[in-house]
């Protein structure tokens, strides 16, 4: 599904602030995988995250998605395969817009926006029912702005706006950074429902190495912009959670 | 009573200024200074086609178009070259007074005896009133057109853009032509006042652009006031609080002048109240503390 040959990205090139974020990697993550990514600060992991989703083009190398060429393809057109968690709640969702807005704008993350009205009565019992799914009684809320809700309340329905339409890969950039540890454990558990629902590949980064150990079937650890160790799923069964903290030790 | 009339009209004829600052600062979050220049070129445009005895279909879709160019203008200048949108807007207005200068000929374009939009209905006695229904339609057409832009899937669009633009882009939404396409209508919304305005004093003027971006802000800051203390969420309600902005912004205007203070001041004036209304909730939500 994502195929990373030899990507290079160096930040400030050639100024005394020069940084290299990623220095050569190469990945490939099959259909359905689920990759957790970990690695300490500056070890590459969101430059690599946003290579993937477009953000950041690369200095050298080639990004495809689903066997098509995309290393020069804007974020925005990668849209038709990619949706995106962010870490800070804020960025996934339009705080100002009501929840509706908000899922109308994700039902038709490939499509184009037209000068249609596409919140109608339909539209609205789907999106009810979707939301009633997580069980926070948000289904009652759907005309509130998102601002009035709680980060965890919006990580979960970011989640959530990500299946609204078809998608292929779901971005986790530390979903779960800004959330207190039971809104933290929702999101996960949802996540790892939905990208099992729907046969996802998916890329989770986090810090946490408790998530890293109960979720995903592969795990990868960055450093200075290299892949160090990267453990496929027949070994990720036989590691044992204290291995994890022993690479960081 | 016919001061306070005009004052009324005024502030209907501004209503295009209200709906696109409105679009450009509080949908957008980008300070848009082409105001002075777009809202001037409408009155200009205007005022050279009625002299020229051109149809009116043709005078108000080049007053809509050549805003729309000069909002554009704005747009690709701050997104595609970087350019702060505030240093983007100034230059655009600056450049458009030459621009304006140019098309006119001369500073000062009058149009006397010559058949404008408000000539075209004649019910009452009294010309004001004959304008104040042929304003009231041109108001409700143009914020039913607004009202339901808003309301589209490209008008969810346009409003993430200004509040999210990490997650709109991550939504397939390409935000510098939305940026672009925001401003060309913001500056197409300010010619339409100048269209109405050049046609309601009966003359353009180089000059009558200056600072007129404060009575767009003025409307909005007194509409935000109104939207925050009521809580709305409605885009029809607060497109038409939008409209109540622009006229109670003139009805102030018209009291000043009428207890008799000094028109040198209205600047000054104008400026200060600005001010009050925007710090108003701020003192507020200190003494609560």
């Amino acid at each position: 599904m994502i195929d990373i040959k030899q990507v290079y990205k160096t930040f400030n090139k050639g100024k005394p602030n020069q940084v290299d974020a990623v220095n050569g990697i190469d990945i490939h993550i099959g259909t359905g995988e689920f990759v957790v990514i970990i690695g300490s600060n500056g070890s590459g992991k969101t430059t690599l995250l946003n290579l993937v989703a477009g953000s950041v083009t690369p200095t050298a190398g080639t990004v495809s998605i689903d066997d098509n060429d995309v290393t020069d393809l804007a974020d925005y057109r990668r849209s038709q395969w990619i949706a995106r968690v962010f870490q800070n709640p804020l960025s996934g969702t339009a705080s100002d817009l009501s929840i509706l807005d908000n899922f109308r704008l994700a039902a038709i993350r490939t499509k184009p926006k037209g000068l249609s009205i596409g919140v109608n009565d339909h539209f609205k019992k789907e999106v009810k029912e979707k939301i009633a799914t997580l069980g926070m009684g948000l289904e009652k809320k759907i005309e509130q702005p998102m601002g009035t809700l709680s980060g965890g309340q919006r990580q979960a329905l970011t989640l959530l706006m990500s299946i609204m339409d078809s998608c292929q890969v779901l971005l986790l950039d530390e979903p779960t950074a800004a959330l207190d540890p039971r809104s933290a454990d929702v999101v996960m558990k949802t996540a790892d429902k939905l990208i099992k629902d729907f046969k996802l590949t998916a890329i989770l980064i986090t810090h946490n190495l408790k998530d890293a150990y109960n979720y995903g079937n592969r795990i990868i650890q960055m450093g200075e912009g290299i892949i160090l160790k990267d453990i496929d799923t027949a070994k990720k069964a036989s590691l044992k959670q204290n291995d994890l903290f022993d690479w960081f030790g | 009573m016919d001061f306070y009339l005009t004052a009324l009209l005024q502030g209907l004829c501004f209503s295009g200024i209200a709906l696109g600052v409105y679009i450009s600062m509080k949908i957008f979050n980008i300070p848009d200074i082409t105001t002075d220049g777009s809202y001037t070129l409408g009155g200009v445009v205007t005022a050279i086609s009625l002299i020229h005895h051109q149809p009116g279909y043709i005078v108000l879709p080049a007053v809509i178009i050549l805003g729309a160019v000069a909002g554009a203008l704005t747009g690709i200048i701050h997104t595609k070259l970087k350019i702060n949108a505030l240093l983007a807007g100034i230059l655009v207005m600056y450049a458009l007074r030459s621009v304006n200068l140019i098309l006119m000929g001369r500073p000062n374009l009058p149009l006397n005896s010559i058949t404008s939009l408000f000539d075209i209905i004649n019910i009452f006695s009294n010309p004001n009133q004959n304008t104040f229904c042929i304003l009231i339609v041109f108001v409700i057409i143009i914020t039913l057109l607004i009202g339901y832009l808003l309301k589209t899937d490209f008008g969810i669009a346009m409003r993430a853009t200004g509040n999210s633009e990490s997650m709109i882009r991550s939504l397939g939404v390409n935000t510098d032509r939305m940026k672009i396409i925001g401003l060309a209508i913001a500056n197409a919304l300010t010619a339409t006042s100048g269209y109405l305005i050049t046609q309601f004093q009966g003359f353009a003027d180089i000059n009558m652009g200056i600072g007129i971006v404060i009575v767009g802000l003025g409307s909005v800051i007194i509409a935000e006031a109104i939207i925050n203390w009521l809580k709305i969420t409605s885009v029809w309600l607060s497109l038409v609080l939008m409209l109540t902005g622009a006229i109670i912004f003139q009805f102030v205007l018209a009291i000043t002048l009428d207890i008799g203070v000094n028109p040198n001041l209205l600047m000054l004036v104008t400026a200060v109240f600005v001010l009050l209304i925007v710090s108003l909730p701020r003192l507020s939500f200190k003494k609560s503390l």
